[in-house]
């Protein structure tokens, strides 16, 4: 299995890149991020070094040789210690993300296998029956493309809970329930979720129904499916068991680009609706300069889309034989 | 967006079976393009309003007393919280959106050509140490180390940001360029080219890019579109710096412009966002349709679809 392999290199080569980015970005960028957080908190008093000093070593700002920084940053992480975060204080980032990443892993996740699922029946069908109305979608989805989607976050929350109150105008669950697995909270989770996840659908298929919808289109002018259509099967079969199945590869091996724009959309969908989940979390900490959950929320969302997409590459692995004769 | 023509794995290697479109593109095809010639008016109409506009309107900061009003002749598109007036921050927010997407666009275009193309072309372990670096910076999530970077980052200007933003633009058109690279490069007329001891970098500016240009617009292209709506997912968060669209809705939506009901405040900024990247979305299709002929919607063409 040379081509398992060689992933499983790459994604730990992958995994190294995001931690030693996140070591290296705050100590690269000129200025002490102690100062930062002094001026966003209006902090004008001066202060005595010795308080300086302890915020400093909260940070992680050290005089140690930066390999030795390096490694004992390192030895946190894989202790699962991400620091203190400093606007849920004294909480740690740890903690703070456990308690959020649960929300946005569901939800996202849920809306992404939907946008992926309906985005490529759909790019099949336009692709499939191109030049009669299903082909006309195009345009209409190249304008729901550009649509940010947390703009259109805000206007579905306008419209569908502001307006028509059909959905909760905010949160993830009725606080009158409690977290856990019963059903009041259950319920009320799902609809809560519904109108996030909905907006991350609306506006993520697109992408998926072009590229499945090119694909289709290039792979109908391919010989088996003339000849399958020469042999009179079918139209339905010809479509998916011949066009289809080809044709899907490339939008599987192209996951890591859609997913990278799915999650950063969802973090400022997360937003909008005051989802408790990540994006919350990324918004406090650029609100109060929290140095350590910033790179706790970067890690994070960093290892969560490898994983996804370690997953995906696994699973074309399945789909497509030639990666297995390629080993 | 623009169509995922990856004829390779997230590793980069060739996946076999694949027809990449290849032939010199027609030109001329392109003015009849309706989606172009579309395309081209909408975001041609906002360039304008980016490099006019700001002469024409009034300071976009000013307070009044109108607070809150639906739009009306006085005020086009109503006002804020604080009696400003939208349809001015609107035309001046244009600019610094437009600018962050052009910037966005070239360094994009730059970098990638320059790892995309000399990658390709010079293989080996030139072309293996730029894919793995391209492809890596392909599967870390954009937006979250944009943040972090421009958190830390303490100039704040649209430049800036369009610099810090470029960082995560580029990989994926770096990929789709090698790709075409791969399968110029052993062409005829290259070969030709190498034999009569052509120097490397003349061949991948007189034979190779020549005919990379439309692919390398349309990657351009998707490059703005993605400058533009990740500028405006970081104003949003509140790391704005541009002055732009996104910087609009952060303040609406700090301001409860939602629950307030001042969809006048909020709706524009996106509305102008969608458009300009639905216009950006069409010069793209129309230049994916001229690189691969089949792409284009044929017209009563029922059961297979071929082109003819």
């Amino acid at each position: 299995m040379r081509y398992l392999r060689r992933k499983a290199l790459f994604y730990l080569v992958a995994v190294w890149a995001a931690v030693t980015l996140n070591f290296l970005i705050p100590r690269l960028i000129k200025g002490n991020p102690v100062d930062a957080v002094l001026a966003k908190t209006q902090n004008m008093t001066p202060m005595s070094p010795e308080a300086r000093r302890a915020l400093e070593l909260q940070f992680g700002v050290s005089d140690d040789p930066l390999w030795q920084q390096y490694f004992g940053y390192l030895g946190n992480l894989l202790r699962g210690e991400f620091g203190l975060s400093v606007s849920y204080y004294p909480t740690p980032v740890a903690k703070v993300l456990s308690q959020s990443l649960p929300w946005t892993v569901v939800m996202v996740g849920l809306a992404t296998v939907l946008s992926v699922l309906l985005g490529i029946t759909l790019g099949m069908l336009a692709g499939w029956r191109r030049g009669t109305w299903l082909d006309a979608l195009v345009p209409t989805t190249t304008f729901l493309a550009a649509i940010p989607y947390f703009w259109l976050a805000l206007v579905l929350l306008y419209v569908l809970a502001g307006i028509l109150g059909w959905f909760p105008l905010n949160s993830g669950y009725s606080y009158e329930t409690t977290i856990g697995f019963n059903w009041p909270f259950l319920r009320s989770a799902v609809y809560h979720g519904i109108l996030p996840a909905a907006s991350i659908v609306v506006a993520s298929v697109a992408g998926w129904l072009l590229g499945m919808r090119n694909m289709m289109v290039s792979t109908m002018a391919e010989d088996y499916v003339v000849t399958a259509e020469a042999k009179g099967l079918r139209p339905r079969r010809i479509m998916i068991q011949y066009a289809a199945r080809n044709a899907v590869l490339p939008s599987v091996a192209g996951f890591a680009i859609t997913l990278g724009f799915v999650v950063s959309g969802s973090i400022a969908t997360e937003i909008v609706f005051s989802y408790p989940g990540i994006g919350m979390n990324l918004v406090a900490a650029v609100a109060n300069a929290d140095y350590p959950l910033l790179q706790g929320i970067f890690l994070v969302i960093s290892l969560a889309v490898l994983g996804a997409n370690f997953v995906v590459d696994l699973l074309y692995a399945l789909i497509d034989p030639r990666t297995r004769q390629a080993g | 967006m623009a169509t995922i023509e990856t004829q390779h794995d997230v590793t980069g290697e060739v996946v076999p079976g694949v027809v990449v479109p290849t032939g010199r593109p027609r030109w001329r095809g392109l003015l009849h393009s309706r989606k172009l010639v579309t395309g081209l008016g909408i975001v041609g109409f906002f360039g304008l309003v980016a490099v006019v506009g700001p002469l024409l309107v009034g300071d976009p900061q000013l307070v009044s007393d109108d607070r809150l009003l639906g739009p009306s002749a006085a005020h086009l598109l109503g006002t804020t919280n604080t009696g400003q007036d939208v349809f001015r921050q609107l035309v001046v927010a244009t600019r610094g959106s437009m600018v962050v997407g052009l910037v966005v666009g070239v360094l994009a275009t730059v970098v990638s050509v320059l790892v995309g193309v000399v990658g390709g072309y010079a293989g080996g372990h030139t072309d293996e140490g730029l894919s793995l670096f391209s492809n890596v910076f392909l599967v870390l999530p954009g937006l979250p180390l944009v943040v972090l970077i421009t958190d830390y980052v303490q100039t704040r200007g649209a430049l800036a940001i369009a610099l810090i933003v470029s960082i995560t633009a580029w990989a994926g058109s770096a990929r789709v360029l090698r790709a075409q690279t791969l399968s110029l490069r052993s062409r005829d007329y290259v070969d030709a080219a190498r034999v009569s001891g052509e120097p490397g970098w003349r061949i991948i500016t007189f034979e190779i890019l020549p005919n990379l240009l439309p692919l390398i617009a349309a990657q351009f292209v998707f490059a703005v579109i993605g400058g533009i709506l990740t500028e405006a997912a970081l104003a949003f968060l509140g790391l704005g710096g541009a002055g732009s669209w996104g910087t609009m809705l952060y303040f609406a939506q700090n301001s409860q412009a939602l629950s307030l009901g001042a969809w006048w405040w909020f709706v524009p900024p996106g509305l102008a966002i969608a458009l300009v990247g639905a216009g950006l979305a069409l010069i793209n299709f129309s230049l994916d349709e001229l690189i691969n002929p089949r792409l284009r919607v044929a017209r009563r063409d029922r059961r297979t679809g071929r082109a003819r």
